[in-house]
């Protein structure tokens, strides 16, 4: 059966931290995300995909294209710390911390196709949001 | 323990029958980037046929089209390849961008359709592949998201990837810029439409079977 997308009424981030979605597995992780972009949120979540995590992403972002009426898909961005004009012990650091608990000092944004396409055509809208 | 025999195994029966075996050679990339047009140069070059068609319309191709044996002769050296042209990765697909092309709307949500189809298809092929090309737009910014999955998922398969920097026939083609997004992996600048730079494409493609 066709579910129907809501419509764009605002903009609602969801901030998922890093504990949150740890001891979740793959297919968990991914339902919870496309759970909240289906609602029209924009989800920001503390830490990266693994690059597994983000083909599943994609491959279930484009079964709900064929089955839910309005939904395009998804836009997807990893904000990552620069750490090139960091000193060798800080890039050390952040290497070890990266294996022990994983790229957590990454940001993931994830949002509806149709929402980030209306804020990429009228920026403005997004900053009366916030201001 | 298991895991580390079967390994050892793989690489050493690997190792002898290297020579012998006929590569699964993947392309992947986002939509209209010239896979196609890629696949198709090296087969109409080495079988005389092609393997698909291509259009300015993206997802253009949305099944994944497989052409069982190709024989590529360079330089007194013969590889044989099993070649596998994939539909384009996006993590969107809007019926709407198809109208502008003058697609009719029934023939456009087909498109969109069928299109995510390819995209699932080309994901679950990931993993039969011996050695994968990444054909990007070298007129695009390499930055996308997708780029990196794709990119990020070869990677995490331990799969060889070559990247084709495609179109250079194109003033605003950057082959540097691409170079400089992936500069872990050997990066090398053609245009499939033309043939330009084929000579070292093969030499890039002969060099990426070695690590297969």
């Amino acid at each position: 059966m066709m579910k129907k997308a809501g419509k764009i009424k605002g903009l609602s981030l969801q901030v998922i931290p890093y504990s949150e979605v740890s001891e979740l597995t793959i297919a968990q992780r991914v339902k919870k995300i496309l759970h909240l972009v289906l609602g029209n949120k924009i989800v920001i979540l503390h830490g990266r995909l693994r690059p597994e995590e983000e083909a599943r992403l994609i491959e279930d972002t484009m079964a709900m294209v064929d089955h839910i009426k309005n939904f395009k898909g998804i836009e997807l961005a990893v904000i990552e710390p620069d750490l090139k004009s960091e000193s060798v012990f800080v890039r050390w650091k952040h290497g070890v911390a990266k294996r022990l608990v994983g790229d957590n000092a990454a940001l993931t944004v994830i949002g509806p196709a149709t929402l980030i396409k209306e804020i990429k055509r009228d920026p403005k809208k997004l900053e009366l949001m916030l201001s | 323990m298991l895991k580390i025999i079967k390994e050892f195994s793989r690489r050493i029966w690997g190792s002898i029958f290297k020579k012998r075996k006929k590569l699964e050679l993947g392309f992947y990339g986002p939509p209209n980037a010239g896979k196609t047009s890629l696949a198709n140069r090296i087969c109409k070059d080495w079988t005389g046929e092609e393997i698909g068609s291509v259009s300015g319309i993206p997802h253009e191709t949305r099944n994944v089209q497989v052409k069982e044996e190709v024989k590529i002769k360079y330089k007194g050296k013969e590889l044989v390849f099993k070649m596998v042209d994939t539909p384009g990765i996006a993590t969107r697909i809007d019926y709407e961008e198809f109208l502008k092309f003058g697609m009719k709307m029934a023939k456009a949500k087909k498109r969109a359709k069928e299109a995510t189809q390819g995209v699932i298809e080309a994901i679950q092929w990931l993993d039969d592949m011996d050695a994968v090309i990444v054909v990007l737009d070298a007129t695009m910014n390499p930055f996308s998201q997708v780029n990196i999955t794709i990119i990020g998922n070869l990677v995490a398969r331990k799969i060889p990837v070559l990247i084709v920097a495609n179109k250079i026939d194109l003033k605003k083609a950057d082959v540097k810029k691409i170079e400089g997004a992936f500069p872990e992996y050997e990066t090398v600048g053609i245009s499939a439409k033309d043939g330009l730079n084929m000579d070292e494409f093969y030499e890039s493609l002969f060099r990426l079977s070695r690590k297969a």
